[in-house]
């Protein structure tokens, strides 16, 4: 038995593929539930109504699916320049804190909402794109590796975050009331800035957040650039041969230079709908912003999505589906540990799947095939 | 040292000894292609067996079966009159056959001798700790020894193809191949260093030693081979003695058909200067300047050649007129004005085209399709892009018609540029290049690693670009080629055009010595 490089990838195995692996995971977290001496198939059943059916689970998802689609944006418009940016995480952070800030400077004046939720999205916009323009610059006018850089400059973000919220004359520190000098905690924002979210009327009310809103459009506006812009056409090119961009007259530099900066925007707009959808405030406290990781997961969304923008958008959903899921069903009967391994078994065998797309299984002695000499 | 097997030895108290090598119906099938059909084929100890046949006709398949790559779907391979069955290259290193790949197999970043070591399990290369004197040492003897001239502490991408290419033989000789197969060797090296590398060749196998010598070209096979078996669409025609045949005899078994000796380049009346290069210097990648003030005029409609032993600044010249290399110093006038140097795109706007030496990589984007390459660098024009958006129908259009103008061999404009053969990958950078409707067409090495008919078609192509008017610098190692094409030929040593002469007068010995750093004997 040998595995051998696909020719072609044929079209009906993109989808295919995916399908068959999550059915291989069900069937393989199946064995595991049996094994732990629960029943696979209630469990299945209450993964589903936990993530869709049950009154207001759809909400709970997108509120686990939002931020996910954010960072798995964030990182498919870089990898697919191979700019490996790792540091969604941080520009998340970073975009949180600046978003927060102008919520906090430009909420409570009677401007009107709207005007006040465009500078938060400018404003997360500008921080995450600041932020992931120091591993872009490094790399552009210095040839630095962007993954250590961008890897790093996450814990360093995650310390300003906590630094913010604990100094005592920190401007987004909550200094006033019974609270704030029991536990330090960041200022909450004003009505104005807090950003609505639309009801639909089915399974007890479906709340969708504008920051999905956002993040859909998003998705479409990348998919935009990618395929039918110059800008998406140069990307791709020096994505897969640097030389043949600057034969080409590509100017690289500010190429890297924008893709990271449109990476970093974007997951910088996450951290923005963080604090504007769901947190209201910015938060470090332990099952804050910082143990949600939601820049690492984003990585994984944007790979299952093959760093396409609106896949990702599917991706997102469903991965946030999985998480909530998880979330309500840990419990006294249902250890949280076993939550993780069903979560890890389902990752696992869609990544594994890829494999087979790129490559396939033959039995035999046959030999790869390749072009002929 | 002498390499001989114990079987060899006891083969001559009777018998004549088994030849090193037997392939008995050899077949490999390929998706939609018979690449070997029922091939036979030996060699043995101590001769130089040329493997003869166009692109396609089966060469590279039957040696990656020998060196183990792929496995034959039916056939028996001999070592010595032993059956062997090669499960990987392992197996076939460890039969000592080695080959020397038309790409070769070397790591970038390392020095020529940790490439030498890498992967071989029985000496150097499997203590945990690599003791690079002693490594560097031994690399250096055997390059003495066998005139492979390369400085072990050398790293691999600061050397040029024809000094890869030592290494790489250096590699077997470490590994003390007995039997060594080189996929066209010579399309790297200037015929000097092809007749040197024959020379070491020779010298291979007077040690007993199976030198396999994969080529299309007839007179090398003529100049170094014993025997040669000839090859044709997957099955070998005839193995004929190297001294008996005539080139047309190989010609005609090698295609089937006599084969036309080029026509020779007419004359032109060119006009007026397109390329103005004064004093230009640039720099290598490793430290040194690789360009030492070479000046040269290129006028539109004619085709000017750039002789020169591989390594000598050719490369480097070609990338600094296209804006790939800042030039360092001098002067640089396309059309009359100066572009700006290291600045790729100011010398496409000024009508620079080029065709890389490396094809795939720099050439075209490999992952891309054929319609994105093709637009490669036409994506700006009013044509291809509407402001900052793609006009994708219009480059797809563009893409179907050029795919029919130059008859490239591919699926669709979709299909991925890697997925072509090397010659219709050519027609794709080709096709690209003159659609940019340029004033001067450098083009590097354009016919490296092409078949016969693929040769034809890029000749035909470079003398239609000067027909039009086109100025045409044509940076090659082989001088039958520049012969045939150039109206002027200079050549370049050591970073500077030392000598220059038109086609009629040129003489082939005297460009080979200003080729090898020998004076121009007219200068006194």
């Amino acid at each position: 038995m040998r595995i051998e490089r696909r020719l072609r990838q044929p079209r009906w195995l993109i989808v295919a593929v995916p399908a068959g692996s999550l059915v291989f995971a069900f069937f393989a977290a199946g064995l595991v539930l049996y094994a732990t001496g629960h029943n696979a198939l209630s469990s299945y059943r209450q993964i589903v109504d936990a993530a869709f059916l049950n009154s207001g689970a759809i909400g709970q998802t997108l509120t686990q699916a939002t931020p996910l689609a954010f960072t798995g944006l964030a990182a498919a418009a870089a990898f697919r320049m191979r700019l490996f940016n790792i540091g969604a995480e941080g520009q998340l952070f970073m975009g949180a804190i600046t978003a927060d800030a102008a919520g906090l400077y430009l909420g409570g004046h009677g401007w009107p909402t709207a005007l006040v939720i465009f500078a938060m999205v400018i404003a997360g916009c500008a921080g995450g794109a600041a932020w992931a323009l120091i591993p872009g610059a490094l790399r552009a006018f210095f040839k630095t590796n962007e993954i250590i850089t961008s890897l790093m400059l996450n814990y360093v973000a995650a310390y300003v975050l906590t630094y913010l919220v604990f100094n005592t004359e920190s401007y987004w520190r909550q200094t006033k009331g019974f609270n704030a000098s029991v536990f330090p905690t960041s200022k909450t924002l004003p009505n104005d800035a807090l950003w609505p979210s639309a009801m639909i009327h089915a399974r007890g009310g479906i709340a969708l957040p504008l920051g999905a809103g956002i993040a859909v459009l998003v998705a479409f506006l990348l998919w935009f650039l990618f395929t039918r812009t110059r800008f998406g056409f140069e990307a791709q090119v020096l994505g897969d041969s640097p030389r043949a961009a600057q034969y080409a007259g590509m100017r690289t530099r500010r190429k890297i230079l924008a893709v990271m900066g449109i990476s970093g925007a974007v997951a910088g707009l996450g951290g923005a709908s963080q604090v504007g959808d769901f947190a209201h405030m910015l938060d470090a406290d332990p099952n804050g912003l910082q143990k949600q990781y939601y820049g690492y997961t984003g990585i994984v969304v944007a790979a299952l999505a093959r760093y396409n923008p609106l896949a990702v958008v599917v991706v997102a959903f469903l991965i946030g589906a999985l998480q909530n899921a998880g979330n309500t069903l840990q419990g006294a009967d249902f250890p949280s540990g076993l939550v993780g391994v069903m979560q890890g078994i389902i990752l696992f065998s869609a990544l594994g799947g890829e494999l087979l797309v790129r490559y396939r299984v033959r039995v035999g002695r046959t030999m790869p095939a390749t072009e002929a000499a | 040292m002498t390499v001989q097997s114990e079987k060899d030895r006891r083969g001559a108290d009777g018998a004549p000894p088994p030849p090193a090598v037997e392939m008995r119906g050899i077949v490999k099938r390929f998706p939609g292609v018979l690449a070997n059909d029922r091939v036979d084929f030996e060699a043995a100890a101590g001769e130089v067996h040329a493997l003869l046949g166009e692109n396609g006709a089966g060469k590279s398949t039957l040696s990656n079966i020998l060196t183990g790559l792929y496995r034959p779907d039916a056939g028996e391979i001999f070592i010595d009159g032993e059956p062997v069955q090669f499960h990987s290259p392992r197996d076939a290193l460890d039969a000592r056959i080695f080959m020397v790949h038309q790409h070769f197999r070397l790591v970038e970043p390392f020095t020529v001798a940790e490439n030498v070591v890498l992967g071989d399990h029985r000496g150097e290369g499997r203590t945990f700790r690599l003791r690079h004197r002693a490594i560097e040492q031994r690399v250096a003897e055997l390059s003495k020894r066998y005139g492979l001239a390369v400085d072990p502490r050398a790293r691999v991408w600061q050397l040029s193809l024809g000094e890869q290419q030592r290494v790489e033989i250096l590699k077997a000789l470490y590994r003390e191949a007995r039997i060594l197969i080189l996929d066209e060797p010579t399309a790297v090296l200037t015929p000097q260093e092809a007749d040197v590398l024959f020379e070491t060749l020779r010298e291979m196998a007077a040690e007993g030693r199976t030198v396999v010598f994969i080529s299309h070209k007839l007179h090398e096979v003529k100049a170094v081979a014993d025997r040669v078996t000839v090859l044709r669409g997957g099955r070998s025609v005839a193995t004929v003695s190297a001294a008996d045949a005539t080139l047309r005899s190989l010609a005609s078994l090698m295609v089937g058909r006599e084969l036309d000796s080029g026509q020779p380049a007419r004359a032109r009346t060119p006009g007026e200067p397109v390329l103005e290069l004064t004093d230009v210097w640039s720099d290598a990648d490793r430290g040194d300047s690789a360009v030492r003030g070479a000046s040269l005029v290129v006028r539109g409609g004619e085709i000017v050649a750039v002789a020169g032993v591989a390594g000598n600044g050719q490369r480097e010249l070609a990338e600094t007129v296209a804006g790939m290399r800042r030039a360092t110093r001098g002067k640089i006038l396309v059309c009359g004005k100066a572009i700006r140097a290291g600045d790729p795109r100011s010398a496409i706007a000024a009508g620079v085209a080029y065709v890389p030496e490396d094809r795939l990589g720099t050439g075209v984007a490999p992952s891309l399709s054929i319609a994105s390459n093709l637009a490669l660098k036409g994506y700006r024009e009013r044509s291809s892009s509407h402001g900052p958006l793609l006009r994708i129908g219009r480059i797809r259009e563009h893409a179907v018609e050029l795919i029919q103008r130059y008859s490239i061999a591919a699926p669709g404009p979709g299909a991925p540029a890697r997925l072509l053969s090397g010659g219709n990958l050519q027609k794709v950078v080709l096709a690209r290049e003159f659609s940019g409707k340029p004033r001067l067409l450098i083009a590097a090495s354009p016919t490296r690693g092409l078949d016969v008919g693929a040769i034809e078609t890029v000749h035909a192509y470079l003398r239609e670009a000067a027909a039009d008017g086109v100025g045409v610098l044509l940076i090659s190692e082989d001088l039958d080629e520049i012969l045939l094409l150039a109206d002027r030929v200079a050549v370049m040593y050591e970073g500077a055009i030392v000598g220059e002469t038109s086609r009629e007068e040129a003489d082939v010995e005297e460009i080979g010595l200003l080729m090898a750093g020998g004076q121009d004997p007219r200068a006194d």
